[in-house]
């Protein structure tokens, strides 16, 4: 500052009373959900999402093996099982990169929802402290879910390669598939993380039910074993949820045209709508309520 | 690259002022807390007892709250601790919506409650920047076109890689500072951030303070240090239980404050004033200090009884009562004597005492003439003036009656049995400050004295 006193002086205090109203706009309201800006929005999810991203990987030299131990591990254990103990996966061809893959995306679908669950209390010094979109914190941890999940496909790739794969055009059909995965995700973290601010018992119910889709998703035992299994039923069944669809026609596109698709699985085009149906209406109930709740979330934490 | 600049400089003349809409209009918000007695958090209590109503205290933290801010105006929001002044803020922020009421605000608003919301000690300069940049309102792109100046205004162009948790605390003050200046807020809206840290450290953000001052945005400094309020502010308003006790000049607000702080008096103006308030339903809770006139601590009454002190206070200058005097005003203590039995030459005696219990003053009638003799049944008024040079603070008052001084028996003592507060804005450390006259003497040979004070 170059000058020793520039306060400028005091402006008059005009009279309270005698302002007029009608020329101040709009009275501002409590946070949003979306803000005024959507872009804004989705740019501030999207440092939040990178910011931690960093985080994690700093100050770990193997930072990236850290982050392949635990599916590799649980892959390999499960690997065993289903080719030695049960040879369940005998018959299937590549089990190695079908499990894989599944435990991928899975890994994927409970890293971003159960990590959405506890979000707004994670951010808390932040919700408390200002006023921004609250949609960006359920949002950032999908976005980091999805930065993990782009690593973990690094080696189901690997896999596919060493187990003598088809590289295939089909293989950029995952793209679609994990972006209709990930839309699955944003409507169940919407809804998770504003509910859990009011109900403290959606983290045990969750892990719970993440636990149980884990095994009734055919992540561990591919359809064709079921349908060899149980029928055509079972397979039907397991196509109207939503995750097993995208499961299923991700196998299809990445492993081998022997695992069939969504629609052959399915059996009929109207079985499909459901898990269809299931994902958009998850979504407007999640945006509904997420829109709900964001303005109170700050006070109810 | 081009250097965005700050807001814009140009000192706003009085008369502009007028024609510009001011900065912030709130107008009569109300906010109320639900808070649930017994925590019915998990699903299960829920469905245990579905058709109970789970039992929620209202806490109304504001009640039809309404002042207005000019733009460039510097403007402070004081209160107690659970005055509401910090609702106030989060509602003026837009971090909880109001109940009743609204709030205009005209001009980007930049909140700072915290230093830097969302610093992570272990990111560099660049993503913390970035992140409290976003948070504070500018998009992702404008934030990193943005990166070079905020660091050229915090002079920190030689740290950019750094992570955070190696600045020093003034450079950490000094970053978050930049970022929230350089989003172009032209109102600021600052908690007391200055609260946490040491001397330094608050006198790095008194710095900063100075700094937005001097380019003209508007701030509203929401705090309880009156030191900042009546060094910054051009206006100052005081809160008390959620309503808005006056809006003015700091220096009065400040004493006013001190008032609220000290007085049961001042605090039960308020009371009453909510008790009035018929939409009010809340259960007024226990008022933090006695009535006037009730004795604050008697537990160390002691003496024989013969005479008791019945009544103590102090009087101003033209013989009112009070429970707080501006500083270097004539003060008078007294106290209602009743005697119980026939008394000669009794010592009167109030001690006037600090806050940590030091006998700062002990005026009676010991070196007097004797008193004379006291009938039982009597009742006496005992006053004792004198030209008050207590430094602003808090004292208490020891009334006390004895015999005399060779036999001393206490008839009536009663220990710190009310208090006064001086009220004012001298700057000292000592308990007394009369008036006094500093002077220096004339140069001799070649030592130059340092300026006169």
């Amino acid at each position: 500052m170059s000058t020793v006193e520039t306060v400028p002086e005091r402006p008059e205090a005009r009279d309270f009373d005698a302002i007029d109203r009608d020329a101040l706009g709009a009275p501002i309201k409590g946070p949003s959900a979306m803000g005024h800006d959507p872009r804004r929005m989705l740019g501030l999810a999207w440092t939040m999402a990178t910011s931690d991203f960093k985080l994690k990987f700093y100050g770990s030299a193997l930072g990236y093996f850290w982050q392949l131990a635990r599916p590799m591990m649980l892959f390999g254990v499960l690997l065993l099982v289903f080719t030695v103990v049960v040879r369940l996966g005998n018959d299937i061809e590549l089990y190695a990169p079908t499990l894989l893959l599944g435990i991928v995306l899975f890994t994927f679908f409970g890293e971003a929802t159960g990590g959405a669950v506890s979000a707004m209390l994670d951010r808390e010094n932040l919700v408390r402290k200002i006023d921004f979109p609250r949609m960006a914190v359920p949002l950032a941890v999908v976005i980091t879910a999805l930065f993990n999940l782009a690593l973990n496909m690094v080696p189901v790739i690997v896999t596919l390669f060493i187990m003598g794969a088809d590289v295939r055009w089909t293989w950029l059909e995952i793209f679609p598939l994990i972006a209709a995965l990930a839309v699955l995700a944003i409507a169940v973290a919407m809804i998770l993380s504003a509910a859990y601010v009011r109900f403290r018992d959606v983290r045990p119910i969750w892990d719970v039910f993440l636990q149980a889709m884990f095994y009734a998703s055919g992540v561990l035992v591919p359809v064709q074993a079921i349908q060899a299994e149980f029928g055509d039923r079972i397979e039907r069944i397991m196509m109207m949820f939503p995750f097993s669809t995208i499961l299923q026609q991700a196998r299809h596109a990445m492993i081998a045209p022997s695992h069939p698709t969504a629609l052959d699985s399915a059996g009929a085009w109207w079985v499909l709508v459901i898990p269809v149906a299931i994902t958009l209406g998850l979504l407007a109930v999640g945006f509904w309520y997420f829109n709900r709740e964001a303005p109170r979330i700050a006070e109810r934490l | 690259m081009t250097v965005p600049v700050p807001p814009a400089p140009a000192a706003p003349a009085p008369s502009a002022a007028v024609d510009r809409p001011p900065a912030i209009v709130v107008d009569g918000i109300s906010k109320t807390f639900r808070i649930p007695t017994e925590q019915a958090h998990t699903l299960k209590e829920r469905a245990l007892h579905p058709f109970r109503r789970s039992k929620v205290r209202q806490m109304r933290s504001l009640r039809h709250v309404s002042f207005h801010v000019e733009p460039g105006e510097f403007f402070g929001v004081v209160g107690r601790n659970g005055s509401g002044k910090s609702t106030m803020l989060k509602t003026l922020a837009g971090i909880y919506g109001v109940d009743d009421g609204r709030i205009f605000v005209n001009g980007r608003m930049s909140t700072f409650i915290e230093l830097g919301v969302g610093f992570n000690p272990d990111l560099a300069a660049f993503d913390n920047v970035m992140l409290n940049a976003q948070m504070l309102g500018l998009g992702r792109a404008e934030a990193r076109r943005r990166f070079d100046a905020i660091l050229e205004f915090a002079e920190l162009q030689d740290f950019a890689d750094l992570k955070i948790k190696n600045y020093s605390s003034g450079m950490l003050v000094r970053l978050a500072f930049a970022v929230m200046i350089q989003v172009d807020a032209e109102i600021l809206l600052i908690d007391e951030v200055l609260a946490v840290g040491d001397a330094a450290f608050q006198q790095k953000c008194f710095d900063e303070f100075e700094r937005i001052r001097e380019s003209g945005a508007t701030v509203i400094l929401v705090t309880h240090d009156m030191t900042a309020v009546k060094r910054f502010c051009d206006r100052a308003l005081l809160l008390e239980r959620g309503t808005v006790v006056a809006i003015g000049d700091p220096e009065e607000i400040g004493d006013r404050y001190l008032d609220m702080n000290f007085s049961s008096d001042a605090r039960q103006e308020v009371a009453a004033e909510i008790a009035a308030d018929t939409d009010d339903a809340e259960d007024a809770p226990a008022l933090g200090g006695p009535a006037p006139g009730t004795i604050i601590d008697d537990t160390d009454r002691h003496g024989s009884g013969r005479a008791e002190i019945v009544d103590s206070w102090v009087e101003d200058g033209s013989g009112r009562r009070v429970e707080h005097l501006p500083f270097g005003s004539p003060c008078t203590l007294a106290m209602r004597v009743t005697f119980h039995d026939t008394i000669e030459d009794p010592l009167f005696g109030i001690s006037v005492l600090t806050d940590q219990g030091v006998t700062v003053f002990e005026p009676n009638n010991l070196d007097l003439p004797p008193m004379g003799r006291f009938a039982a049944g009597e009742t006496r008024e005992v006053r004792i003036a004198f030209a008050s040079y207590l430094a602003p603070g808090r004292y208490h008052l020891t009334p006390a009656l004895c015999r005399d001084e060779a036999a001393l028996e206490w008839f009536d003592r009663r220990p710190k049995m009310h208090s006064l507060l001086v009220t004012g804005t001298v700057k000292t450390l000592g308990t007394m400050h009369p008036p006094f006259t500093l002077t220096v003497d004339e140069a001799t040979d070649d030592a130059t004295t340092g300026p006169a004070a």
